[in-house]
């Protein structure tokens, strides 16, 4: 019998989850005052600060910027605190760098930069507590930012890991015991309304035959995390909305 | 002289959520349908998709006839031609300033539309525009009114009234610009006596009562030789605490809101104003005093 076994027999996972259920998700929205709007994101124990500022005018060489739409600049950063063994530079490195253009990438799938032309919006993440899923949860703080911040994005993008566990069964929110442990590692950052994938990334290969059903489930993790942030936003507005009254609206108690 | 520190830990916050819970209106969040039906128009915050309307920001849906459109709680400044504003230059240009006021792009102030010393009616010449950085420098504050608004979103300002121009001596706050509530006039004298600028922006600018009879020059005086009594400061940095007490429990900020909050204040030390929970208690006296005269 195998010492450790990513999902043991009767179907419970390391940490007692089972194979379709996330993480423990909580985030708060507009926890800055100074950015143009912030949010925190936790799931499990993996915990992120987004803040986003402008649209603004671009700073620094006025030659990146364009007539017809904006430019979005992201900066993925992690505490050197986040991990087990302190990190060096929490930014710069390779895969900071790389993290930061594909919450790039996955950001300007969804906002509508048309709008604003000349403009430039900056988004800045910091990992404080990282344990697995790390991109997935900057894409999810990063959304929530976004709205806080009022810019006008075409749908929520979320982002979910899957893995397959004892070469059978997919599983959804793998944590860092689980990546350690091996097994391959999907990452889907998607727009869950209309079904699109925005970036797709495997750690390691696995038969193609799996494919699908652990895509699969990692969209439908996408879809679960859009209800949760969903169900956020909402509160948020509302809670602020009634504390001005609805001044600015139309609405009338 | 010894001073009381408040260091908390981040667990022990305190919530700033005053609203009572009352009702609510339909609250749109981005990707969500509106409407599938054709014969509405497309305003800001919405998008069409298959034919579909959805909503782009989160917040509340507003109609005008045939128009949809969905106003966020919170974004940046959406100038409106005649709105108030305060704003800081950021860059002197040929015949131009930059001024940086929060918008989404830096607003512009022309030379031709700002009230130069020498009367209204005076030829602009070359000396003028090589005396630019004269008049008004990098990180002055000024007080402007929004004159058009570019197809891009720029803003244009003119300072042609006495009433604007540049700033002296007072405090700037910054709060998000959808906490200011649109009234007749933005600036107010307080009785307690300061004066307040309620930038429709989000720049507020609280400074020593202006008096009209002395400061007719208007334009780019700035007496910073004077002194302001210490009375004056006092009142002015308890202004400051206060508005900084209703911004952060998200009330709407105008004369009365913040004079109410400025008398519910007196029982703190201007110090003390800035601990969350007397914040908290300012807001929340502010706003039972608001809500018995609305009836």
């Amino acid at each position: 019998m195998s010492k450790k076994e990513l999902l043991s027999k009767i179907g419970l996972r390391l940490d007692g989850r089972r194979a379709h259920e996330l993480r423990r998700i909580r985030c708060k929205l507009g926890v800055f005052t100074e950015p143009d709007g912030s949010a925190y994101m936790e799931q499990g124990l993996t915990k992120v600060l987004a803040a986003v500022y402008g649209p603004h005018q671009v700073r620094g060489s006025k030659s990146k910027a364009h007539h017809d739409n904006c430019l979005i600049n992201c900066q993925f950063s992690m505490a050197v605190f986040s991990t087990t063994d302190r990190k060096k530079r929490p930014r710069g490195d390779r895969k900071s760098t790389e993290l930061s253009m594909h919450l790039q990438q996955a950001l300007e799938s969804v906002i509508k930069t048309e709008l604003y032309p000349w403009s430039q919006i900056d988004v800045y993440v910091e990992v404080l507590h990282a344990d697995g899923g790390i991109y997935p949860t900057c894409v999810n703080a990063a959304t929530l930012a976004l709205i806080d911040a009022g810019i006008p994005i075409k749908e929520y993008v979320c982002a979910c890991t899957a893995s397959l566990a004892n070469n059978d069964v997919p599983m959804v929110d793998i944590s860092h015991q689980e990546e350690v442990m091996g097994g391959p590692t999907l990452t889907i950052a998607a727009l869950p309304m209309s079904g699109k994938i925005v970036l797709m990334e495997m750690s390691q290969r696995f038969h193609l035959d799996h494919l699908d059903k652990v895509m699969n489930k990692a969209l439908q993790g996408c879809k679960d995390i859009r209800q949760i942030l969903d169900a956020a936003v909402r509160l948020h507005v509302r809670d602020i909305g009634s504390a001005t009254g609805w001044a600015l609206t139309s609405y009338n108690e | 002289m010894s001073q009381k520190f408040h260091i908390r830990l981040a667990s022990q916050r305190v919530n700033t959520n005053i609203a009572e819970n009352r009702r609510y209106p339909k609250i749109f969040t981005p990707g969500e349908t509106i409407t599938q039906q054709h014969e509405f128009m497309r305003g800001h915050g919405t998008y069409e998709d298959n034919g579909e309307l959805k909503s782009s920001v989160a917040g509340v849906r507003e109609q005008v006839n045939n128009l949809i459109s969905v106003k966020p709680l919170k974004s940046r400044y959406n100038g409106e031609v005649g709105d108030i504003v305060v704003g800081r230059i950021t860059e002197v240009q040929q015949k131009r300033w930059k001024v940086d006021t929060n918008a989404r792009l830096d607003s512009i102030l022309l030379l031709s539309s700002v009230n130069l010393p020498g009367g209204e009616l005076r030829r602009r010449s070359v000396e003028d525009e090589h005396m630019m950085r004269q008049y008004l420098q990098e990180d002055d504050l000024i007080s402007a009114e929004v004159q058009s608004v570019h197809s891009d979103g720029t803003l244009s300002l003119h300072t042609r009234s006495l009433r604007y121009g540049k700033l002296g001596q007072g405090v700037l706050l910054k709060v998000f610009p959808s906490l200011i509530k649109r009234s007749k006039t933005h600036f107010h004298n307080l009785p307690v006596g300061a004066s307040v600028i309620l930038g429709n922006n989000g720049f507020i600018w609280i400074c020593p009562v202006i008096n009209n009879s002395e400061d007719s020059v208007g334009g780019f005086v700035q007496n910073l030789e004077e002194v302001v009594p210490l009375q004056e400061r006092e009142t002015i940095g308890r202004i400051r605490n206060c508005i900084k007490a209703l911004a952060m429990c998200k009330m709407m900020l105008y004369d009365t809101s913040i004079l109410y909050a400025y008398e519910e204040s007196l029982k703190y030390s201007i110090a003390e104003l800035l601990v969350p929970e007397a914040m908290i208690d300012v807001a929340i006296l502010t706003q039972h005093r608001l809500s018995i005269i609305e009836v």
